[in-house]
């Protein structure tokens, strides 16, 4: 095991994998928080809309997915502020639509023979340095946000209707939180893909919503819990040739159920 | 105040919401859901400034739970989350203080320290209080708004003063003080 620490694409799957885990903690506590957890799936699954534009394009896809992964947040903010009842119905529609706009883009490249699975289920192996750079740019912004605006943040996660008497622009957190949702999204979608990103953004952040009474905490917990998984899945990969995004879902899975029956069994505490 | 524009007097009004029970699994303190009272203004760069915590604390006092100041809001009873939610709206130090059905999920007990310390608020500060359980806000209020369709006031400060039936209006402030409600809202 630990001559594979001495390849590259070892050392840069570790380092993504952290970056990826402490952003996705953050971010995941919000999004728990703040009910979100389906339209950040929603936005995972647009986001392939944005991969199947990159490869059109021929732009880098960080920035493709992105770019489509923010304005399908943007949009989402901007229905569902108004119209919070509708969300499900918005969401299972930029879910399908975004997807489907990627195959077609797909389909329309000429002589592109594009590996689906790479995206859907992750390919942290293949991870470049200028991955790393934009992994890593984004937790710094994360952090400035979370820190300079950690009361805001806050208030409008907990009573969105007092914080607004306070005099704190809701709107403006609220779509903040879900651009960044989007950003993190697209990372971490080279990490475990954009169908299991969702188990990402909630398996650690529910097991640290147990164990903290502060939402920092929580954060700082889910991101620990979020990189420890993370490794423990590329071990488990190497190990048994498994694909790398699954064997981390899987580690956090197995984790959440051992923590459960910790905590309903010796504990006697409810689920 | 009431001409001014709004957005300029939020530290004068403190409202306290009727559903205190949202959020309850929340990760949140107590002493965070007071802080989240404090208007903008003189804030630190990052977290909470060392006078905006003692004050909160001050607030948490002044409605007795500065004990539970580091606990969780889902651990707290309804009762004690609404004097939380009473502390925050005090942590502005307003003038007024707006309460929206403020008892309408709590029992007896509950209800009875709540409006004891709404009194005790009303020594300095301007209490209203919108309810629909009439028989106990008489036992404190000094003044009473019936609305329904028309709004009718009522100044009952002097309990010993006869109804006096304003234009034909008939409401169950006058039908509770003519059953002799000062014997009945005592209880």
């Amino acid at each position: 095991m630990l001559e594979a620490l001495s390849y590259d694409f070892i050392q840069n799957a570790l380092l993504a994998g952290v970056l990826v885990s402490i952003a996705s903690g953050i971010i995941g506590s919000l999004i728990v928080v703040n009910r979100m957890v389906f339209l950040a799936g929603g936005i995972a699954h647009t986001a392939y809309g944005g991969i199947g534009l990159a490869i059109y394009f021929g732009l880098p896809i960080f920035l493709g997915a992105s770019l489509f992964a923010v304005a399908a947040a943007l949009l989402m903010a901007s229905i569902t502020m108004n119209q919070k009842h509708r969300i499900d119905t918005f969401i299972g529609l930029i879910w399908a639509v975004g997807m489907a706009i990627g195959v077609i883009l797909v389909d329309l490249t000429p002589g592109y023979n594009v590996d689906l699975m790479s995206y859907l289920f992750g390919s942290i192996l293949a991870v470049s340095s200028d991955d790393i750079y934009f992994m890593g740019g984004l937790l710094f912004v994360i952090l400035f946000i979370i820190l300079f605006w950690y009361r805001d943040i806050l208030a409008v996660s907990y009573d969105s209707e007092y914080a607004s008497l306070r005099g704190i622009n809701v709107k403006f957190f609220y779509t903040l939180i879900l651009i960044l949702s989007a950003l993190t999204v697209v990372v971490s979608i080279k990490v475990v893909g954009l169908i299991l990103v969702i188990a990402l953004l909630t398996i650690p952040i529910y097991i640290a919503e147990k164990l903290t009474s502060s939402l920092g905490f929580m954060m700082f917990i889910s991101g620990l819990l979020s990189s420890f998984f993370t490794i423990g899945g590329l071990m488990l990969s190497y190990q048994f040739d498994l694909t790398s995004g699954a064997s981390i879902i899987m580690v956090s899975a197995i984790s959440l159920s051992i923590f459960m029956l910790f905590r309903v069994l010796v504990f006697k505490k409810t689920v | 105040m009431l001409n001014e524009i709004p957005s300029k007097n939020l530290s004068k009004i403190g409202y306290v919401p009727q559903n205190t029970n949202i959020n309850t699994d929340f990760p949140i303190k107590v002493i965070e859901v007071v802080l989240m009272g404090h208007v903008g203004g003189k804030r630190p760069f990052i977290g909470y400034g060392k006078e905006e915590i003692s004050c909160a604390m001050g607030a948490l006092a002044q409605v007795g739970m500065q004990d539970f100041a580091h606990k969780k809001i889902g651990s707290l009873s309804g009762g004690q989350r609404q004097r939380v939610m009473i502390a925050r709206a005090l942590c502005a130090h307003p003038k007024v203080l707006l309460l929206d059905e403020p008892t309408a999920s709590i029992d007896v007990e509950g209800q009875k320290k709540i409006y004891d310390l709404l009194k005790e608020l009303n020594k300095t500060i301007t209490v209203v209080v919108v309810s629909h359980d009439i028989s106990v806000i008489l036992g404190y209020a000094k003044k009473v708004a019936h609305i329904n369709k028309t709004l009718t006031f009522h100044d009952i400060s002097d309990k010993s003063d006869s109804i006096k039936n304003t234009k034909g209006h008939f409401c169950e402030v006058e039908m509770l003080e003519l059953m002799g409600a000062k014997k009945a809202c005592s209880c």
